[in-house]
């Protein structure tokens, strides 16, 4: 393996995945590259944390494959894809030139949101000024929640609507990869798996981008180490402009923490786990006592619902029944709902979003009760909570 | 082998007919909306006879038989 790179400040923490100096990439073999990455513990970067070889791997065996790679980002809370495609793109590409390797693909096909014209802009000139030997396209996809799902991108890019499908791009010979993943895997390929773990813990290993906004003095994206301790984390965000009241953690399929619970767990899955919460695709809101947790839920809870891809009859008539039970602060019917949404669409939308209502209920209790009396701790804040605003499906 | 099998929807397919609740109401229960929730425990041979006509009978055809013999 090549030699480590010199140390970069970058917000304070010396930084992998946002600067651009790597070098050229080694020419390994398949074989290597997999075993290499195995040995890294290198996990998905877009939310759902899955052993990336094991991915590799599985769509290496279907053979005729193709790599596309994911920078959708339709969160409307999470920047971090926007952000590395902007100020790094050709590690992601790199990783992309890797992934292609492994699994056998000819072709390569990076995805976007068309609203950030700069980052489509970006990638392109970076793409332009290099040659990989392979066919590597840009498309761009509609900013929608659901539009980055595995099986919604795939039937985009196949022609149909951005909305998901009963089909596992994997089994077909799809390796639908997170952007930052691949850049992990630019870095893998170049200083190798003991480098790789180095940083982060040793069952969650590496480095990861991290959206954060709400109460902190600079909101954005940083590149931190799996393990930080949170409220370190939100030091190298500038720090906390008002005592907080809650943090909602993995974006709006995650959970609201209240603020005392989660300030001093490590940023890790499995310190998450305990308190109900998991990292997905690190975005991190805190809420600042001042506003209103509760009324942020439900316009969150009301978008979601907007965002359902009307396919599935539980999604089509449960969020919008969750959203109106929310509003009215029906607790009951909320319970009677949860069982009969969660897990019953063809992709994780309406689990996620019941989980995010479930998780406001639980934290803002004490709000539920002023609301009842008629009273609001945030009816002069203004919005923390960011929504999206796309009607598209194509 | 059979004891294995169970029942899955595909809940893109599904319009909420209800046919599968009335065929096979041992397994398949209705929600508010008249969505199928089915039972996650296998079948048995017993009711595999009833699965077996209520994946013919779906106007969707969006019932299916699955995991036999896995």
């Amino acid at each position: 393996m090549s030699a480590v790179p010199a140390v970069e400040r970058w917000g304070a923490t010396p930084s992998r995945l946002l600067r651009a100096d790597h070098g050229p990439l080694p020419r390994l073999g398949r074989a290597a590259l997999l075993a290499e990455i195995e040995a890294s513990g290198l996990t998905g970067r877009g939310g759902a944390a899955f052993p990336t070889a094991v991915k590799l791997a599985a769509v290496a065996r279907v053979g005729n494959a193709v790599v596309v790679a994911n920078g959708t980002e339709g969160e409307p809370a999470s920047w971090k894809d926007k952000v590395l495609l902007d100020s790094n793109p050709h590690l992601a590409i790199d990783g992309a030139v890797v992934a292609a390797r492994i699994v056998g693909a000819r072709r390569v096909t990076f995805a976007v949101g068309r609203a950030n014209r700069a980052v489509l802009k970006r990638l392109q000139r970076a793409l332009a000024e290099r040659s990989d030997g392979l066919d590597v396209v840009v498309e761009t996809v509609p900013d929608r929640f659901v539009a980055g799902e595995e099986s919604a991108l795939l039937n985009r890019l196949n022609g149909g609507l951005a909305k998901p499908t009963m089909r596992k791009p994997y089994e077909h010979g799809v390796l639908v990869q997170n952007v930052e993943t691949l850049a992990n895997l630019g870095l893998i390929a170049r200083y190798g798996a003991g480098w790789f773990r180095q940083r982060g813990t040793a069952y969650e290993p590496g480095t990861v981008l991290v959206t954060v906004h709400g109460a902190v003095r600079n909101p954005g994206v940083l590149e931190v180490d799996l393990g930080m301790p949170i409220r370190e984390m939100l030091q190298r965000f500038g720090g906390l402009t008002a005592f907080p009241h809650a943090v909602l953690v993995g974006g709006y399929f995650g959970t609201w923490v209240r603020a005392h619970d989660v300030l001093d767990l490590p940023l890790t899955n499995t310190a998450l786990a305990p308190v109900g919460a998991s990292l997905g695709a690190r975005t991190l809101v805190v809420l600042p006592q001042g506003a209103c947790g509760l009324a942020e839920s439900a316009r969150v809870a009301r978008y979601l619902a907007a965002e359902s891809a009307g396919q599935c009859g539980p999604c089509v008539f449960g969020l919008p029944a969750m959203a109106d039970a929310l509003e009215m602060l029906d607790l009951d019917r909320l319970r009677r709902l949860a069982p009969q949404v969660s897990g019953r669409g063809a992709c994780a939308h309406p689990t996620g979003a019941t989980r995010f209502v479930a998780s406001a209920v639980d934290v803002f209790s004490d709000e539920i009760e002023r609301h009842r009396a008629g009273r609001c701790s945030g009816a002069a804040h203004p919005p923390v909570l960011p929504l999206g605003a796309s009607r598209e499906w194509r | 082998m059979e004891m294995t099998m169970k029942l899955r929807v595909n809940p893109i397919l599904c319009d909420g007919y209800g046919h599968c609740a009335e065929l096979l109401p041992e397994v398949v229960d209705l929600d508010e909306w008249g969505y199928p929730l089915i039972d996650k425990k296998p079948l048995g041979r017993r009711l595999e006879p009833a699965a077996r006509r209520a994946v013919a009978m779906c106007p969707r055809l969006a019932l299916s038989l699955e995991g036999g013999g896995r």
